[in-house]
């Protein structure tokens, strides 16, 4: 399985035509883990020990445990139960001290302590949103970060100032605008300015940009006619795409004026996107469908790769891992690893996830 | 005239005695020496008129008095070969004809393998290298200067031609490689071409030739079945020089015209093969077809119909011969027209063998390539009258293959004949032969070959852009605006993989047991539901056989009578796969409803072949549980010693402990266990399936008439009895079907359609694997020795081919039954 991609590269002149008439056979995933007992509703890979090879994977399940998983030995090495057995919607380790955020839907959010094989909560914040919406955080070196939470009205979100758990602001959109409740969240701040940014997905379909410091919105666009279920953003090239409950990706970009616009919409085969990732070297994203599949894409030019297609329910979650290993979670109590167009460009910084994967790139460029 | 005849009668006279009887050299040198000076070129010559004198009266005499004289002693009368030089400078520059003829009947003559022989042959030899044998066919070709004796001319052409056979039979193993027929022709060949530059300057000089020699000794070289060797050299060089020069095509045309009508078939069929396309062809031929009623018969019917051995380009180039000229177009219609009748005649479909079917079909698109549409319109009501009672002809019939030959052409050809109306279109899929069929009926490009050469390069660049094109959609276009230099890493072409798996999906509504999925299919609006009891359906009656068999019946009926309402993907497969599931489960009462549906009344053809099916794939699924590979009978070596092997097991199992305590071994291959023996489960309800299906295949219905129009039927109801006696191996019951399957195999014999008849010969295959040897003799020795004959006959004369074969299975079979039970007599 992980033979064939690692040809691509290398087929490059061969004839499209020849391509076109045999495609490689669709993939397989390179491992399945089992033993969630519940649908999976979150996944997180996690750095683990610095330089000890594979990272870890955490996931979070319907039944509100968190299970960590070896991808070494395939085996869960601990479980974390702190919802009181309500779903888990949302995994974040931070980037210093090996400390893991996970929100359920006891409407609290749980700071734990991983290191040295330790797993106990140190804090948790209480929530006051009963919706479904996933939190952020923006994490630099420095001791204090940033989160951003659903907030006690249905439309608002609330920015806190960690660790202290100080409510920095709350965003609520003008009185005219009713996007609904927000419905993921992402907190980012670009290279050439200190300021944090959110952007937000709100249940009209709208992704909206807001600028934290000045509590409004520099833009809104509506990208969607049914409810935003996630996005990614690629601050790097100041694109993003989104998925909803529709049949359809959107890709949007963010111009100098701090506009957003919609770049093009992509047709799906069937309707529902639960999540949606783009790998940390920005070179394809994956989907998680409601459709059981897992679909993945170019990010550059959004052409449609493969379509994953393992799981026998609905598939919730899918994350990337900083070496390029795909996971997907799915409420067929599975999560499928997949290694799809291996990266060749060795990720020298460490392996912290998501976030931070995608900070190394741009620091890079920059 | 007088003087000079009695002059040279008294030279040749003398000199013949003085060779007849002189042993001395010297004399005999001059003796010839005197003589040579009669013929032409040579020094001092006699006059004129007593060479011509010579040649004609006398000069045969001498060379076979010459010969005659041959010997080694002879020859040794003088020193280094002078004799011999001589000798044979006689035969190498006289007259050529009578040379060779004195050659070829000293070869004749000769009683065997001598002295004389060997030497004569060598001479013969060098007469046809040095080519002297253009000099006898350019003797022919001269006006005679007296009336011509034809039985001269007769033996000539019999000698010329007949060379190779006659050498070949004197000298046996001596032969010489200039005489092998494959030298010998091509040579031959080139000879004739010298004749006719001869005859061509000749003409040019203003004298009278006839090149009907040449045209029969070509003739009578096709006739002998060398036209490859012959018309190999002749071709290539006559269209070349026919090309600039008038002269040359009209002798050309000649040549051909005035070949014998009974050596035309033969020089016709090797030139179409021959010649590279209708321009050399019509460059050869001219309009011999419009001249020679013969050529017509052969070029427009013989080769078209009655022989299907030639190549497509030889099709091409023929039917392309007769479309370059307009004298010649009418009968490239009349060719249509006939083709079309062929193509379409039921009766040509039932006796003539696919390939020629094939040969047929193409011809007709090549025809239909090559006509105009102004042609066409000129006849179009009868040639559409022809196709559509081909078509109907050939989709009724029972082979795929017909079948198939008559949707290629009929949509091809009817878009040609009556480009107006609706387009025909039938769904068959595309393989190697109806890419080859459509590619022939593409309209040619007017042009001859080195502007096809030409115009090949300036297709190539057009396919190969139009992959690029497909790929332009992929996306790159419309990222290369949005990529903007930002990044334009080369490795980003990722390459996709197969994603034609990714269809809609549906949602899960299926019932989850068998009576609510019969609901569903029943009673059911919500099509999204219908349709996933209709998949869910295979498994739950696996699932929970019990719960199944209690409404197996219903459920075959519904599953029966089920119609696809929407358009559901594998919907035939799904509901086939759920029938064969519930026969599996309940074998007796489904299989007793089924077969009692096929000869019901209200049913379709569909239905009743769906029936047919589903019983033959359940008595599969019957006969090996579990799908494991059927297990092998014949895989116990002995089965003698197992009875034994089986009140024993204690002491075995001692014996084996201590061999394997003794024993030290390498590798521990893994104990192999045969397939579990299971007792074959069609053996109880094989009856059930077998008779109630032979019941009533002779009594018509209204809407069902199994001997009648409904063949397609039989045939696959005999293919299904056959499957099913076969996978009854082994059972009880198997003997009376065998019994019954033979005679019901007998009052059908005779059918008409060839996929009948396969099925009865595979069926006669299946009953002698299926019932034990000797039980075939004791219970049906009448039937099978009714059969022999009657495969024999088929073996030899069906003109189907695959007919053909079965029946040479089933005679091997019968052969080998005969020597199981009859052991060969004792040495």
């Amino acid at each position: 399985m992980e033979r064939l991609p690692m040809v691509s590269p290398v087929r490059v002149p061969a004839p499209p035509a020849s391509m076109a008439a045999n495609p490689l056979p669709p993939p397989d995933p390179q491992f399945v883990l089992r033993g969630t007992q519940s649908a999976v509703h979150a996944l997180h890979f996690f750095g683990g020990a610095q330089g000890q090879g594979r990272p870890l994977l955490l996931s979070g399940s319907l039944s509100g445990l968190v299970h960590i998983w070896s991808l070494q030995t395939r085996r869960a090495v601990a479980t974390l139960d702190g919802h009181g057995g309500q779903c888990v919607t949302w995994l974040r380790t931070l980037p210093q001290g090996h400390q893991l955020l996970s929100q359920g839907r006891d409407l609290k959010l749980r700071l734990w302590d991983l290191a040295e094989g330790r797993n106990a909560v140190v804090d948790s914040v209480a929530l006051e949103s009963m919706g479904f919406c996933r939190s952020s955080v923006l994490a630099g070196a420095q001791e204090r970060w940033m989160l951003a939470v659903p907030g006690r009205g249905s439309d608002e979100v609330q920015i806190l100032e960690m660790p202290s758990k100080t409510s920095v602001c709350t965003l609520k959109p003008e009185a005219d605008a009713k996007p609904g409740m927000p419905m993921c969240l992402e907190l980012w701040q670009a290279d050439s300015s200190p300021r944090p940014l959110l952007l937000a997905g709100y249940e009209d379909g709208s992704v909206a940009l807001w600028d934290v410091s000045e509590r409004k919105v520099c833009s809104r666009v509506a990208c969607h006619t049914e409810p935003v279920m996630g996005f990614d953003f690629d601050s790097q090239k100041a694109r993003g795409v989104s998925g909803s409950a529709e049949k359809a990706l959107a890709v949007w970009s963010l111009d100098e004026q701090q506009a957003l616009q919609v770049c093009r919409t992509h047709e799906l085969t069937n309707p529902g996107i639960a999540d949606v990732k783009i790998r940390p070297d920005r070179k394809i994203l994956a989907t998680a469908g409601w459709d059981h599949r897992v679909r993945v894409f170019h990010w550059r030019t959004m052409k449609p790769l493969a379509v994953l297609s393992f799981h026998s329910a609905t598939v919730h979650c899918v994350a990337f891992a900083a070496d390029g290993l795909l996971a997907a979670g799915s409420g067929d109590q599975r999560i499928s690893v997949w290694s799809l167009y291996p990266t060749h460009s060795d990720m020298s910084a460490p392996l912290l996830g998501h976030a931070e994967g995608r900070e190394v790139g741009a620091h890079a460029v920059a | 005239m007088e003087p000079a005849r009695s002059t040279v009668l008294l030279a040749v006279r003398e000199a013949l005695h003085n060779l007849s009887t002189s042993e001395d050299g010297g004399h005999i040198l001059s003796t010839l020496g005197a003589l040579k000076r009669y013929l032409q070129g040579a020094e001092n010559p006699a006059l004129p008129g007593e060479q011509e004198e010579f040649a004609r009266m006398h000069f045969s005499a001498v060379l076979r008095c010459l010969v005659g004289r041959l010997s080694p002693g002879w020859l040794g009368l003088l020193p280094d070969g002078q004799l011999e030089d001589l000798w044979a400078s006689f035969f190498l520059e006289g007259p050529a004809d009578q040379a060779f003829l004195v050659l070829m009947e000293s070869i004749e003559g000769a009683a065997g393998p001598s002295f004389r022989l060997m030497k004569v042959a060598q001479l013969l030899a060098r007469f046809l290298s040095t080519g002297r044998m253009a000099a006898v066919m350019e003797g022919q070709c001269r006006p005679p200067a007296e009336p011509a004796f034809p039985l001269l001319q007769e033996t000539l052409l019999t000698k010329v031609v007949g060379l190779p056979d006659q050498l070949g039979n004197r000298l046996q193993r001596e032969n010489l490689e200039a005489f092998l027929p494959q030298n010998y022709f091509p040579l031959l060949g080139e000879e004739i071409m010298r004749a006719l530059q001869a005859v061509v300057d000749s003409l040019r000089g203003g004298w009278d030739c006839s090149v009907s020699f040449l045209s029969r000794v070509l003739g009578k070289a096709c006739v002998h079945g060398r036209q490859k060797e012959i018309l190999g050299v002749l071709v290539p060089r006559l269209t070349a020089l026919s090309e600039g020069s008038c002269l040359w095509q009209r002798v050309c045309w000649r040549l051909m015209e005035s070949v014998p009508d009974r050596a035309m078939e033969a020089l016709l069929t090797g030139l179409v093969e021959v010649a590279a396309g209708p321009e050399v062809l019509s460059r050869l031929l001219g309009n011999l077809v419009v001249k020679s009623r013969k050529a017509r018969f052969v070029m427009t019917r013989k080769i078209l119909f009655l022989q299907h051995r030639h190549s497509t380009p030889t099709l091409q180039s023929l039917l392309g011969y007769l479309a370059m000229d307009s004298q010649r177009r009418p009968l490239l219609v009349q060719v249509l027209r006939e083709l079309l009748e062929t193509w379409g005649s039921s009766s040509a479909m039932r006796h003539g063998p696919l390939p020629q079917q094939r040969y047929v079909s193409a011809a007709l698109l090549i025809c239909l390539a090559h006509l105009g549409d102004a042609e066409l319109r000129d006849s179009r009501d009868e040639l559409l009258a022809s196709l559509m009672v081909g078509v109907k002809n050939r989709l009724d019939s029972s082979l795929p293959a017909v079948r198939r030959l008559g949707m290629i052409v009929a949509e091809v050809a009817s878009a040609r004949i009556h480009p107006e109306g609706p387009r025909l279109r039938f769904q068959y899929e595309e393989d190697e032969l109806s890419r080859e069929l459509l590619a022939l009926a593409a309209p040619l490009p007017a042009a001859d070959s080195p502007a096809e050469v030409e115009a090949s390069p300036s297709v190539a660049p057009a396919a190969a852009e139009t992959p690029d094109g497909g790929s332009t959609d992929g996306g790159v276009p419309q990222a290369r605006p949005e990529g903007s230099g930002s990044d334009l890493d080369s490795d980003d072409e990722l390459v996709p993989y197969d994603m034609s798996g990714d269809q809609e999906l549906k949602s899960g509504k299926a019932p989850a047991y068998v009576r609510d999925c019969m609901e569903a299919l029943t009673s059911c609006e919500d099509w999204e539901r219908w349709e996933a009891a209709l998949r869910a359906l295979e498994g739950l009656i696996l699932r929970s056989p019990a719960a199944a068999r209690e409404v197996s019946v219903e459920l075959a009926k519904v599953l029966l009578h089920l119609e696809e309402k929407t358009s559901v993907v594998g919907f035939e497969g799904l509901r086939q796969r759920a029938l064969v599931a519930v026969v599996v489960t309940d074998p007796a009462p489904v299989a007793e409803y089924l077969t009692s549906q096929f000869y019901a009344v209200n049913f379709s053809l569909r239905q009743r072949m769906d029936i047919l099916d589903v019983l033959t794939l359940a008595a599969q699924e019957l006969s090996r549980p579990g799908r494991l590979p059927k297990a092998p009978q014949c895989s116990s070596p002995s089965p003698g010693s197992q009875p034994s092997s089986t009140p024993a097991p204690a002491w075995r199992a001692v014996v084996e402990k201590r061999i394997r305590n003794k024993t030290r071994r390498f590798s521990q291959g893994s104990a192999r266990r045969g397939p579990d023996a299971r007792p074959n489960e069609f053996n109880l309800v094989a009856g059930y399936f077998f008779f109630p299906l032979l019941r009533h295949f002779d009594r018509p219905l209204v809407t069902f008439d199994l001997l009648g129009e409904d063949q397609l039927v039989l045939g696959r109801l005999v293919h299904t009895l056959g499957a099913l006696m076969y996978l009854a191996v082994n059972t009880t019951a198997a003997v009376a079907m065998g019994k019954a399957f033979l005679e019901f195999v007998w009052t059908l014999r005779f059918h008409g359609d060839a996929y009948v008849r396969q099925g009865l010969l595979s069926a006669v295959s299946s009953v002698l694997l299926s019932v034990p040897a000797e039980r075939l003799l004791a219970d049906l020795p009448d039937e099978l020795l009714e059969a022999r004959p009657w495969l024999a006959d088929v073996a030899e004369q069906d003109p189907d081919e695959d007919c053909r074969l079965l029946a040479v299975r089933a005679l091997l079979l019968l052969e080998k039954l005969r020597h199981a039970l009859v052991p060969p007599a004792p040495p």
